[in-house]
């Protein structure tokens, strides 16, 4: 299933976070090289993973980790941003609009339907919350893996080539796109919005109104 | 009950609020949207790093008196719940299950708070962190179409008083926060000259998607309500010459 975490609530959920932030270590230090840094317990985090971001997470059977990505309003701080300004024309995108989606990461070996339950749960944060674009930092491999899925980002800029090759890019979310991704990961539209209302307490809790 | 009378218009309020000059001129502004949105109380909250605070608000002063005497800080369950969260509420999805929380809730309707609320928590530069909040007084289904229909305009209002805010705060530097870089320029002074999206776009050598991404960006940091309003606001600042 995919779970919505915000970074100060990853403690109630262990397993997952540590085979998260493991499978992120696999990734982007093992198989891309990238510069990361990976602690003694094999996890990599950077400076974005402790400001709170929330987190969009495929929790496999076993209640571990499946795939990822996180989230940042680029209201604040982004990695686009402090990083990868000369990807983007120069530009210091910021709106309350727009979201950073950054560290989209798969286990060694995802259930298939992963990265469109993935992509799916995004179209649920635009929907939800009223955001109209993200844009993201993401490899070369994944971007093989987006257009697989049919949610092919706008790429703005890139740099580095092969393994260290490294994309900035855009998101936006039709209709289409999201029939396209549930049709992909055999998740039903319903069945992606039940975890997200889930996630964000949609049904009313007693307390404010109801009977006023 | 009226929510949202259309007397003053949501742009004259913003730019006005882009223009204060001290907390008392927002005092003013945000009492003119509240009564723009129609609402009992719109309320915006930073306390900054070094723990001042920052605000204005239409609570009464009874409660916010109340407020300060109780505490309610540490138990409040709109400030627990959006606290370093950055998705707008609504607060009936908040967490009031708690005893605390329902006293201070029927304390707070008691004060004239309302049944209803939004939340929009705003994450700014540095780890800045301040809260925007209505509350009202109505059944569920009109606050739910309220905020449904309104949600956009929210959150713009709400990015905008603390827009204003981050820039009245004492000691702060002058930076040029609001600078567009070259390339937004180069957008906003196309379309000032009257050219289609797929002009500029094509003009830029930049997809329209990635257009419409750096127009949203110059809006947000102009602070206006849409693109017509951000082409004018850039030209009225000099931001861009045609």
């Amino acid at each position: 299933m995919i779970r919505y975490i915000y970074g100060n609530d990853l403690h109630n959920w262990p397993t997952l976070a540590r085979s998260m932030f493991q499978d992120r270590a696999t990734q982007f230090h093992d198989r891309l090289g990238w510069a990361v840094s990976v602690d003694a317990r094999g996890e990599e985090r950077d400076a974005y993973d402790a400001i709170n971001p929330l987190y969009v997470i495929w929790e496999d059977g076993a209640g571990r980790h499946g795939g990822s990505m996180r989230f940042l309003p680029t209201t604040g701080q982004t990695m686009v941003n402090d990083h990868f300004m000369d990807l983007a024309d120069g530009v210091r995108i910021e709106s309350p609009f727009i979201w950073e989606c950054t560290r989209f990461c798969l286990a060694p070996r995802p259930e298939p339907r992963t990265a469109a339950a993935l992509m799916l749960a995004g179209g649920e944060i635009m929907t939800g919350f009223g955001v109209k674009h993200f844009v993201g930092v993401f490899d070369g491999l994944m971007q093989r893996v987006y257009r697989r899925i049919g949610a092919t980002p706008d790429v703005l800029g890139t740099k580095g080539e092969g393994r260290a090759k490294l994309c900035v890019g855009l998101w936006e979310f039709s209709t289409e796109t999201r029939a396209r991704l549930s049709h992909g990961s055999g998740i039903s539209e319903a069945q992606s919005k039940g975890w997200f209302q889930q996630a964000f307490g949609d049904v009313p809790k007693q307390g404010v109104s109801r009977a006023a | 009950m009226v929510l949202v009378a259309e007397t003053t218009s949501l742009n004259s309020i913003l730019e006005r609020v882009a223009r204060a000059d001290t907390l008392t001129d927002m005092q003013q502004e945000i009492e003119r949207l509240r009564d723009h949105f129609g609402v009992d109380h719109i309320v915006y909250h930073w306390v900054s790093s070094d723990g001042e605070q920052y605000g204005c608000g239409t609570y009464p002063m009874t409660w916010v008196e109340r407020y300060l005497e109780k505490n309610y800080l540490r138990i409040d369950p709109v400030v627990l719940g959006c606290y370093q969260r950055f998705h707008p509420v609504d607060w009936k999805r908040l967490d009031w299950s708690g005893k605390a929380a329902r006293n201070f809730l029927a304390d707070a309707i008691e004060h004239g708070v309302g049944n209803q609320g939004f939340s929009v928590p705003i994450r700014g530069p540095n780890g800045q962190y301040a809260l925007f909040s209505l509350s009202h007084n109505s059944d569920d289904d009109t606050w739910a179409d309220f905020t449904a229909s309104h949600h956009r305009d929210l959150i713009m209002a709400a990015h905008a008083f603390n827009q204003r805010a981050l820039e009245l705060e004492p000691g702060r530097a002058q930076e040029t926060a609001q600078a567009l870089s070259p390339r937004e320029v180069d957008a906003m002074t196309l379309l000032a000259l009257g050219y289609s999206r797929a002009q500029v776009a094509n003009s830029l050598s930049i997809s329209e998607h990635t257009l419409r991404v750096y127009i949203e960006s110059a809006r947000h940091k102009l602070g206006a309500l849409n693109t017509i309003h951000a082409v004018a606001r850039a030209l009225s600042r000099g931001l861009i010459v045609i």
